[in-house]
């Protein structure tokens, strides 16, 4: 079953096309992973997904309805939560009041929110943290904050931007077993990714972008052996 | 304990000082601080915890005078009644200059709103055959000749003010104002309709500044658009009194109008130098901003320190 369906999306900036006729779907339950080179639009198809833009053309649909042409934040309340790839934490707040902040989506009072972001922060692995104000975080904290915040207002879909970008070893390996327990928890993700050993290891299907273009779908392993996914991408990695 | 109970004993304090029978003049002072304090308290609301920054708070002020002058002087009835129609009146006024503004962010937000003061004034100049025009407004019954009546009902107002802040920030609309001021797209894709809450700020911040607005014509006795929609004397001391004593502080606002209320007595009497208040305030601005940009309150612990490391010098 579909969860998001990306109908022949076109968005264009002046004569740019950001992204042209791209379609794919993301199904309940599964990691889809979205990769291409830098510039390939894919901040722009979370930013277009997400609400901040509108398709030029084509549309968004979501739990079968027709989501393109809400605001961001009507969005977030049918169910779908994102991260930023540049971070963007409630700086002058508590870790913990961030959590809190989101939390009142789906809470009535502040006690309840303050209990759902207690046990998100448990989660996420940073209740040490709950009282250090966010601007003073390290990077790799600061992330897991961003997923903690999404994942307080209880989204069916995750979108996570470059959560791995800028991490270290054993904070990458801390992170990939959070995100597969968040998909334990029945949450669907789809998530952006350079780490191409993360994303072919997280990922059940890979949609790769080119230029703003689809260029292939399919599992991790289809995706490895693309003749035309490594040229675009894998190739100009080897070269580099 | 000792904290909790502070409240209780600056309230029994603010309620016995007029008894103590100062002077009518050290009475009009105390009434003008209070009076600071509950604009300070209502901008800090939309400008400290919002962070929507307005230049132009005496939009609000001048329209509660004018409700409550208006009333007076078109319909016959008390100017005390302004008190409760301001509410009414400066909401629908702040809902459109909100509908027309808050699309605006930062700067631009805070030109927008200085606009808005500087058109209102010059509109209340002109419909002199409604607002009177620059002859402004006179109320020639003085409902008491006595300053304590003032003064008690203004302390209401702030103890109202005070409590109303003190519930909002505690609550969900508080987390709200914040995470819109920290990053508007962040709090707009965890579900936070900005517009609205945003509109909420300015609608609660613009109410409380005309009601003190209302206050003001049936204490002072007399309005006119220069006085009551003025720029330097309302709008931008209205920001001093916030930032001077502490944004996005519960006691800044009290600190800050104390301290504003009585530098503009100080610096008038002045003999020659007086005029030229308005250069002392921008001066103090520029001071506070570059030392201490949290104000007063919100930067105490660095006052303190430097005061203990002064005193270790021998």
């Amino acid at each position: 079953m579909s969860l998001l369906e990306v109908c022949a999306i076109s968005r264009f900036f002046g004569g740019l096309a950001a992204l042209k006729d791209v379609s794919f779907e993301v199904r309940k339950g599964e990691i889809l992973g979205l990769i291409g080179p830098n510039g390939a639009g894919k901040t722009t198809l979370f930013n277009v997904v997400n609400g901040f833009y509108r398709p030029s053309q084509g549309e968004v649909r979501f739990q079968g309805g027709r989501i393109s042409g809400l605001k961001p934040h009507q969005i977030c309340k049918r169910g779908m939560a994102r991260t930023f790839q540049v971070v963007k934490p409630l700086q002058r707040m508590s870790v913990l009041d961030n959590v809190i902040a989101s939390a009142f989506l789906r809470a009535g009072n502040k006690q309840q929110a303050a209990e759902a972001a207690l046990e998100i922060l448990a989660f996420t692995g940073l209740q040490q943290d709950r009282d250090v104000i966010s601007k003073s975080l390290p990077l790799g904290k600061r992330k897991r904050l961003e997923i903690a915040r999404a994942l307080a207002t209880k989204p069916e879909l995750l979108l996570l931007d470059e959560s791995f970008a800028g991490l270290n070893p054993s904070e990458i390996e801390a992170l990939i077993s959070i995100i597969r327990d968040i998909r334990e928890r029945g949450i669907t993700i789809m998530i952006i990714e350079h780490h191409m050993r993360v994303i072919m290891s997280i990922s059940d299907r890979i949609v790769v972008l080119n230029y703003g273009q689809k260029i292939a779908e399919g599992t991790p392993l289809e995706i490895g052996r693309d003749p035309l996914v490594i040229e675009a991408y894998l190739g100009e990695a080897q070269h580099a | 304990m000792m904290k909790n109970a502070f409240p209780y004993i600056g309230l029994g304090a603010l309620l016995l000082f007029p008894l103590l029978g100062f002077s009518s003049y050290l009475m009009h002072i105390a009434i003008l601080v209070i009076m600071w304090s509950v604009i300070g308290m209502a901008w800090n609301l939309l400008g400290g915890y919002c962070g929507q920054v307005s230049f132009g708070h005496a939009a609000f002020f001048g329209v509660g005078a004018y409700t409550a002058g208006m009333l007076y002087s078109k319909l016959g009835l008390s100017a005390w009644w302004g008190i409760p129609a301001s509410i009414v009146v400066v909401t629908l006024v702040a809902l459109v200059i909100g509908y027309i503004c808050l699309r605006l962010r930062g700067p631009f937000f805070a030109l927008a709103t200085l606009s808005m003061g500087v058109i209102l004034r010059i509109t209340a100049e002109n419909l002199v055959k409604i607002t009177g025009g620059d002859i402004g407004i006179m109320i020639r019954e003085r409902t008491w000749v006595e300053k304590i009546w003032y003064y008690y009902i203004i302390l209401a107002l702030a103890v109202m003010t005070f409590l109303v802040v003190k519930q909002v920030v505690g609550s969900k609309l508080g987390y709200y104002f914040v995470a819109i001021r920290e990053d508007q797209d962040a709090a707009e894709s965890l579900g936070i309709d900005t517009t609205y809450y945003k509109t909420v700020a300015l609608c609660l911040s613009g109410v409380i500044t005309g009601l003190a607005g209302a206050f003001y014509t049936n204490y002072m006795g007399y309005i006119d658009p220069k006085v009551v929609f003025a720029l330097h004397d309302i709008s931008i001391i209205t920001i001093m009194v916030v930032m001077v004593g502490g944004a996005a502080t519960f006691s800044g606002p009290v600190v800050g109008a104390v301290i504003m209320v009585l530098l503009a007595e100080m610096i008038r009497s002045i003999p020659k130098l007086g005029a030229a208040h308005h250069t002392f305030f921008g001066l103090l601005l520029i001071v506070i901003i570059i030392f201490l940009p949290n104000g007063i309150v919100g930067d105490f612990e660095k006052i303190r320190k430097l005061f203990r490391t002064r005193q270790e010098q021998p």
